[in-house]
């Protein structure tokens, strides 16, 4: 007797497999999954040790469905209190003596007669570039890193993932796409790598092209100290920092509920498919190792996110001192070309300076409000602002800056395009120009689109 | 079970830094759930006699390692850490063909001791496909200190194959782990895989479709998972099927080393 052809058994099998339904697979490891508890229950005996049992009461309360969002985020609203409160008083020391610095550099340098522009390129350019980003960084990088890199040590990471898992899928996109975002947190480009996690090339895709709508290490100090000069000062003394942190977790929020919009519109769309499945682990507790902690936060992040901002500032800076001293037509070129920009920026809630400094600053976030204020102050240097008040001063009387100002330019801060690193980081993760373009065009008219928006409705309802 | 062997007692003389793993007398297949200490068991089989490469046409790491003991060449491969072998994921892919393909002469499944449950789905998956099967039940010491205490003995009796607890780590457990390896390749211990008990419809339809696959490839250890699979629409063994490549299966190892 002949043996049966495979394809004989194949359609054989393919009759049988209609017969017996589709959730085939689902039912074959439910059996699965409920065979190995009933083994694992009859062959594993636990006696009160310590640690599973807490972590498994800690998982229940911070994992719940109930529960596990709203202590996110009133933790991170913890941390970025902590930050708001304890960052004021340092960034003033530390504004106050790098600008007597300042000040004595340039008396020396005139002292030994050099020419006034080597004096403004050397002083007021670059060191005054400079000195913004470490008074206005250094303070809150130093409290918020350790805290972030506390909770990362604590194992509560994946916790977060968990929790925000439910909400990729009902996006379309993959549950590791959390982990991603999360890293983005810290960097963007960090985070697009962070999604090679992801094996499905239409998730890793959403997963990169959505990682800059949450705001990493540049773009936090922005963020808080928008919110500690404007949304604080617009509530009770008693309530400022409290505020100033609320605002910024109500970004963050924003960034995320934008972050699974825009996947779930990719998934939708241009990246059509079903959300693969996999699993997470919970991984034990920790106690948080305070050596490693400091060390991380303060040599792996904060030194790092200063190093680059102060090299990324020096030629900043530089380039809005020669803009502001080279003059045309009786105005310089800062003038002309933030006039220029002006329009644009004023539709959207901001003004022309605001845009100036965002081109300017596209190779490193970190710098947009030093840039700022250097086009603000300018060549000529008439305003000297040393400290947290004078600042809030210039922007409010000065260039009439309002709370509709500081909201416009958080929500463009958190929108708009990724810096240059993480545009090249997406193109070399993608390997697709078109994907890379995607990438960098996508959130900025998207920020533009929300900018606008709120800007126009403000104005209706204020008046 | 030895003990106190450390992984540098256990570990062979340093060799050459990228052995022939081909010229072997026994492959082993070392699957297991992402963090159980898998590369730990791997590392202190193997020491530095491993090299690693991509599995072909995969971007996915492949480390693989000579153990020498008794006068015995053992080839061990590492595969990628799974929760399951559905082939959900490129992981999963790569773990079930080598399990499946690749033939091993046995397969050790590494697993974590504090968290046998979800472990187990695994061992399970992989008793499916294969008979030849040795539980590495790891992270004894974990275990121990979170107060879990795993009744091997019976574990081995529920899962019919042995189930040998280890300290990795520390080198605990590898000499009997690797002596209990040997006994199931050369047929000193026989196993009795547990398969998960089916009934109603689905039974009928393996009861239809295992003769026929077992009479195409007479001796095919697993034609029962065959079935599943087929049933499950598998793309992989569907295809294997129709171009005679499960023929291959019905003798183990007889390619994997030379």
């Amino acid at each position: 007797m002949r043996p049966p052809a495979p394809d004989r058994i194949i359609s054989r099998a393919d009759l049988l497999q209609r017969r017996l339904g589709a959730d085939l697979r689902d039912r074959l490891v439910a059996a699965i999954y409920r065979d190995a508890a009933g083994l694992a229950e009859g062959r594993v005996s636990r006696q009160g040790g310590r640690g599973a049992g807490f972590d498994r009461a800690l998982d229940r309360i911070v994992t719940s469905r109930l529960w596990g969002l709203p202590i996110m985020f009133v933790g991170l609203a913890v941390v970025f209190w902590v930050t708001v409160a304890g960052a004021n008083y340092p960034s003033q020391l530390l504004a106050a003596g790098l600008f007597w610095i300042e000040e004595q550099g340039a008396r020396l340098f005139t002292a030994l007669g050099l020419p006034w522009w080597i004096t403004g390129f050397v002083w007021h350019g670059t060191y005054k570039g400079l000195a913004w980003v470490v008074s206005v960084m250094l303070p809150p990088m130093a409290i918020f890193f350790p805290l972030f890199t506390f909770f990362e040590d604590l194992g509560y990471l994946p916790r977060v993932a968990f929790n925000l898992d439910r909400f990729f899928a009902a996006a379309g996109a993959h549950g590791k796409q959390a982990l991603s975002m999360s890293m983005g947190f810290g960097c963007n480009a960090a985070g697009v790598i962070a999604t090679r996690i992801i094996d499905s090339p239409r998730e890793r895709l959403i997963a990169i092209l959505t990682n800059n709508f949450v705001p990493c290490n540049g773009r936090f100090p922005t963020l808080i100290m928008i919110a500690t000069l404007f949304v604080g000062a617009s509530v009770p003394a008693a309530l400022a920092s409290a505020a100033a942190a609320g605002a910024v977790v109500g970004v963050v929020i924003l960034g995320i509920v934008t972050t699974l919009l825009v996947s779930a519109f990719l998934s939708k769309t241009v990246l059509k498919g079903e959300p693969s499945s996999f699993t997470l682990e919970l991984p034990p507790y920790r106690r948080p190792n305070f050596g490693h902690i400091l060390y991380t936060s303060m040599i792996d992040r904060t030194l790092f996110v200063l190093w680059r901002a102060i090299y990324m500032a020096a030629p900043a800076g530089a380039v809005i001192w020669t803009l502001s001293a080279i003059t045309v037509g009786g105005e310089s070129l800062t003038v002309v070309l933030s006039n220029f920009l002006d329009p644009l920026g004023r539709a959207i809630g901001l003004d022309g300076v605001i845009i100036l400094a965002y081109i300017i600053a596209i190779p490193a976030n970190e710098i947009v409000i030093p840039t700022i204020l250097m086009a603000y102050t300018g060549a000529s240097q008439m305003i000297e602002i040393t400290s947290m008040a004078e600042l809030y001063t210039l922007l409010v009387q000065g260039q009439g800056w309002t709370l509709l100002t500081a909201v416009s330019l958080m929500l463009f801060s958190l929108l708009h395009n990724p810096c240059s690193t993480t545009i090249l980081t997406i193109w070399k993760e993608t390997g697709n120009r078109k994907w890379t373009t995607v990438g960098a065009l996508m959130p900025l008219v998207i920020a533009f689109a929300v900018c606008f928006v709120v800007a126009t409705l403000w104005r209706l309802v204020a008046g | 079970m030895a003990e106190g062997r450390t992984s540098e007692e256990l570990r062979p003389w340093l060799g050459s830094l990228d052995p022939d793993t081909t010229a072997c007398d026994y492959a082993i297949a070392l699957a297991g759930n992402p963090n159980t200490g898998k590369s730990t068991v791997f590392n202190a089989l193997t020491g530095l006699r491993q090299h690693t490469g991509n599995w072909p046409g995969k971007t996915v790491t492949r480390a693989e390692g000579l153990h020498l003991r008794d006068g015995l060449r053992f080839r061990i491969v590492d595969l990628p850490g799974t929760y399951s072998l559905l082939s959900a994921s490129v992981d999963e892919e790569i773990a079930r063909d080598f399990i499946l393909f690749g033939r091993p002469h046995a397969t050790v499944v590494v697993v974590d001791a504090t968290s046998l449950e979800r472990n187990l789905n695994l061992v399970m998956q992989v008793l499916e496909i294969t008979d030849r099967v040795v539980v590495c039940l790891n992270l004894m010491d974990e275990a121990e200190r979170k107060g879990i205490a795993v009744d091997h003995a019976g574990l081995a009796e529920d899962l019919g194959v042995p189930v040998v607890p280890t300290v990795a780590r520390y080198g605990r457990g590898l000499e009997a782990l690797m002596s209990t390896v040997t006994d199931v390749i050369e047929g000193r211990i026989a196993t009795r895989p547990r398969r998960l008990r089916v009934t109603g419809e689905l039974q009928n339809a393996l009861d239809e479709l295992v003769p026929m696959i077992e009479e195409l490839h007479p001796g095919l250890p697993n034609a029962r998972w065959i079935a599943l699979r087929l049933l499950d629409g598998d793309y992989a063994v569907r295809q294997a099927l129709l171009t005679g490549e499960l023929n291959r299966l019905v003798e183990p190892g007889e390619e994997i080393c030379s």
